[in-house]
């Protein structure tokens, strides 16, 4: 590429779907751009008018209108449009005003047909109709067929690196102002083709090796050496190292073959990170598996407790090595369902046996095996019809104090709602449960329906399951029959709605307004899980989780064709979101929440989110057509 | 449209003067540049083919300095095409300095493996022709340009420019509210390119490379005439 139109390839390979172009097809693209200023209010693409181009927002805003009028989008910076309509009839769809002075960037047609016949994520990108949700989530799926983590996954941070011409003491200063443990030590290119890179301003260098802390001691200290030697008389001129994508394991027996503690991984010929022995024995000692044996081998409750480090130790393990979220959402039901269980063990070692059978039941999150990082405590107490207020309470009570108290201090606090079996109302005899559900079922009032989103996703955790069986099927019998019930459960699901997609760093919602954040359990996985809900209730599902759910919609013809597996890839999609945020805010030491900052969302990302919300609103349409509310005179 | 009225300088009878030149000159590329002229003054600048020119040199100075490279960019009031844009890095006869050198991040070797400025002539003429020139501050490009070409075929180069410099000055420099705000002791805004592009909401470029300067000097004129002008105005009112 001539360097003279690095300006525009540098910020065209910053955005997708420009940003995995091969630098060879880029090159193509950035030959050929047309540029247009456009004064704000000016109108970029009529209706109808006739496209022929591909439009790319190099600097201002765009807003992007629907056929009657209505806002469509928001553009900024890095963002396309018009690509609808050169799939389609080249006449624009959506017209298109510039909202501040904006630059644009037109692609003729010939170069965006080539793009997205050369490169599939390109044509994936611009394809509404090959839904990207799908590619989204086979990408994430591919990352987890890793049988291997590779070491790159363990890179925290690049090197520190140095010139074999720095002294020892700024060496070791600069090991000091990085908080780390070793530097690299480069030179001019030499012997060795293997070691050597050009960096950011195209200089070449060679790795000549690496100097440890230990090195320090051993060969500087030891041997009395001043201050002002250069590192390059000091450094042994031997590399080990290994290549990013080697697996853990691999790098761990490099290690351990060499005597060293210190590896530099390489990507290609440039360092790209340092592993330390540690790294790889903390890695290995946080598996999920691992945890909940543990979790089993606890004598008492400060021992739990002691635990609950790791659960979130473990959480981030699974998201980096490419779990999805229904492998990190049971897994963390697991967790949660192990500590449960055994704080029931040890309140019964306390309290002796149970006078009358129960079964100590999950709601919620639990329930579905769905549960994340941020979660608090939903259960209930089911007891046999034997139970006898009078004499048994005070067993039961205390049970129930006892593992509430427990999963408290595990980092399940307690329930804002008192949704737990704690509360009197929530500790009852088979019976009185049998009544309360049929009760929410037939006469649904704005109170019953909170309680039936919350308690038709059940599950047991322990005790005798044949008592929570038979709710699950009290509920899948009933409510498939109470046309009244969904319609007002569906009602109720539509309180929460997604909001339109992002622009620029902000949440922007259906009337326009600007959010610097966005709750994505409460706006976006919630109302999908609540509106999954309603149609495995109208269809007699017995599954509690979200996907199994969707399995079992599919067997009927409650929805049309495709729109299961949008809602399956919109739900994955939200998920994971949530969760690598929640990774991020663990790894920067923060509580982690369910609120995702647009300015932490890769833009590749926000589209993704983007069209899982347009999924969720369009199913959330749906349900009030699928569910209305019958007339007075049939029921 | 505007309500200034703008203090021109004489401008010349550019048609005539080409069509005079035409003529008079030896040189069969200068007299085929000459004859290929310009659109007529009346011709609206949204009809006006326009190609944007800018070069570095080594020092301001047209008798003292050289020409090191040189970028255009051929354009339209509502699109500037890149895939017809051209740059040359041209050896300068005079010696390069060191501090020009690493202000313009061209090589010494880049400079030695470059053609002269009479090779790349041809070239630059057919780019060119036919077209209206657009610069941004016309003092160095048309006198460097005149220069170089005076120097190596005894015969010089004049055409009509858009100097965008000279737009921005209209409005920030001449316009009543500019000199009220110089009287009342305000600086004056500055009409450097870049300083200018960022009051239209043009991105920011990494500056002083020929042919960047030259798409980023056609981005400003589009942004010029779409904030201050019409796309019906006559070009004579425009050209100096």
């Amino acid at each position: 590429m001539d360097v003279e139109l690095l300006e525009i390839r540098q910020h065209m390979g910053r955005f997708p779907p420009f940003e995995t172009l091969s630098d060879a097809l880029l090159d193509e693209v950035v030959d050929r751009v047309e540029v247009a200023y456009f004064k704000a209010g000016e109108e970029i693409l009529a209706l109808d008018q006739e496209l022929h181009e591909l439009c790319y927002i190099r600097s201002g805003a765009v807003e992007v209108f629907r056929r009657g009028g209505e806002l469509h989008n928001r553009l900024g910076e890095g963002d396309i449009f018009g690509q609808l309509s050169l799939l389609r009839h080249h006449r624009t769809r959506y017209p298109a005003r510039a909202m501040e002075d904006t630059l644009l960037y037109f692609i003729p047609e010939e170069v965006f047909q080539r793009l997205c016949e050369a490169d599939d994520e390109f044509a994936d990108f611009v394809e509404l109709q090959r839904p990207r949700l799908e590619s989204a989530v086979e990408q994430q799926k591919k990352n987890n067929d890793m049988i291997i983590t590779r070491v790159r996954k363990l890179l925290t941070r690049y090197p520190v690196m140095v010139e074999a011409s720095t002294t020892v003491q700024e060496a070791a200063r600069q090991i000091g102002d990085f908080q780390a443990s070793a530097v690299l030590v480069l030179d001019e290119p030499g012997d060795n083709p293997r070691y050597t890179f050009r960096d950011s301003e195209d200089r070449a260098w060679q790795v000549r090796g690496i100097l440890t802390d230990s090195d320090f001691r051993t060969r500087v200290v030891a041997e009395g050496r001043p201050p002002d030697t250069p590192v390059g008389d000091v450094v042994v001129n031997k590399m080990i190292a290994v290549q990013s994508d080697e697996s853990v394991h691999e790098a761990m027996l490099c290690m351990l073959r060499n005597n060293i503690h210190h590896l530099p991984v390489m990507h290609r010929r440039r360092p790209v990170g340092i592993v330390h022995l540690s790294d790889i024995i903390r890695y290995e000692t946080q598996s999920s598996l691992y945890l909940v044996s543990n979790i089993f081998h606890q004598p008492n409750m400060e021992g739990l407790a002691r635990l609950a480090p790791d659960v979130s130790g473990a959480f981030v393990r699974m998201v980096e090595e490419g779990a999805d979220s229904r492998m990190v959402g049971s897994a963390l039901s697991t967790i949660g369902r192990s500590f449960t269980r055994r704080l029931l063990e040890l309140a019964e070692e306390t309290l002796g046996p149970p006078p009358v059978p129960y079964c100590f039941m999950a709601l919620g999150s639990m329930a579905r095996n769905e549960q994340s990082i941020v979660t608090d405590q939903d259960n209930a107490l089911v007891l046999s019809d034997d139970f006898d207020p009078e004499q048994h309470d005070d067993y039961f009570r205390e049970m129930a104090r006892i593992v509430s108290d427990g999963l408290d201090a595990c980092g399940y606090p307690y329930c804002k709602g008192d949704i737990m079996a704690t509360n009197g109302q929530w500790r009852q005899p088979l019976a009185t449960w049998k009544r309360y559900f049929s009760e929410w079922i037939e006469d649904p009032n704005p109170e019953r329906l909170l309680h039936s989103s919350i308690f038709f996703d059940l599950d047991s955790v322990h005790g005798e399951n044949v008592m929570v069986e038979q709710l699950q099927d009290l509920v899948a019998e009933k409510a498939a029959q109470s046309p009244l019930f969904l319609a007002a459960m569906a009602r109720n699901a539509l309180n929460r709605t997604p909001p339109l997609g992002f622009f620029r760093t902000f949440v922007m919602e259906k009337d326009g307004k600007h959010n610097n954040s966005i709750n994505l359990k409460r706006r976006g996985t919630a109302p999908l899980v609540d509106l999954i809900r309603i149609h495995a209730l109208a269809c007699g599902s017995r599954s509690q989780n979200s996907f199994e759910r969707l399995d079992d919609i599919d067997r009927t013809a409650l929805l049309a064709p495709g729109v299961s597996d949008r809602l399956r890839y919109s739900l994955e999609l939200m998920s994971m979101s949530r969760i690598r945020h929640q990774v991020i805010d663990l790894e920067h030491e923060q509580p982690p929440d369910n609120n995702i900052e647009p300015e932490n969302v890769s833009s590749q990302e926000r589209h993704n989110l983007k069209e899982a919300f347009q999924a969720l609103s369009h199913a959330q349409k749906f349900l009030k057509f699928r569910y209305p509310m019958p007339s007075s005179r049939s029921r | 449209m505007t309500m200034l009225v703008p203090r021109r300088p004489q401008v010349p009878d550019w048609p005539a003067y080409l069509a005079r030149h035409a003529e008079r000159a030896r040189d069969p590329r200068l007299a085929r540049f000459f004859a290929a002229g310009t659109p007529a003054p009346d011709t609206p600048i949204s009809e006006t083919p326009m190609v944007a020119l800018d070069m570095e040199t080594t020092g301001l100075d047209a008798r003292h300095h050289a020409i090191v490279s040189i970028g255009v960019v051929p354009f339209t009031l509502g699109r500037i095409a890149l895939s017809e844009r051209r740059y040359w890095i041209v050896r300068p006869q005079r010696t390069l300095h060191a501090e020009s050198v690493t202000f313009h991040h061209i090589t010494h070797t880049d400079i030695e493996r470059a053609p002269e400025f009479g090779d790349i002539l041809d070239d630059l003429l057919e780019t060119l022709a036919g077209r209206l020139v657009v610069v941004h501050y016309r003092h160095i490009e048309r006198l460097f340009l005149d220069d170089s070409v005076k120097a190596r075929l005894g015969e010089g180069l004049m055409f009509p420019v858009i100097d965008t410099m000279a737009v921005e000055a209209r409005f920030h420099r001449q316009s009543w509210l500019a000199r009220f705000k110089r009287w009342v002791g305000r600086p004056p805004a500055s009409i450097r390119l870049y300083d200018s592009r960022v009051r239209y909401g043009l991105p920011l470029y990494q500056g002083h490379h020929a042919l960047t300067d030259a798409l980023a000097t056609a981005e400003l004129l589009q942004a010029q005439i779409a904030n201050h002008y019409q796309p019906e105005m006559p070009i004579g009112q425009l050209w100096t």
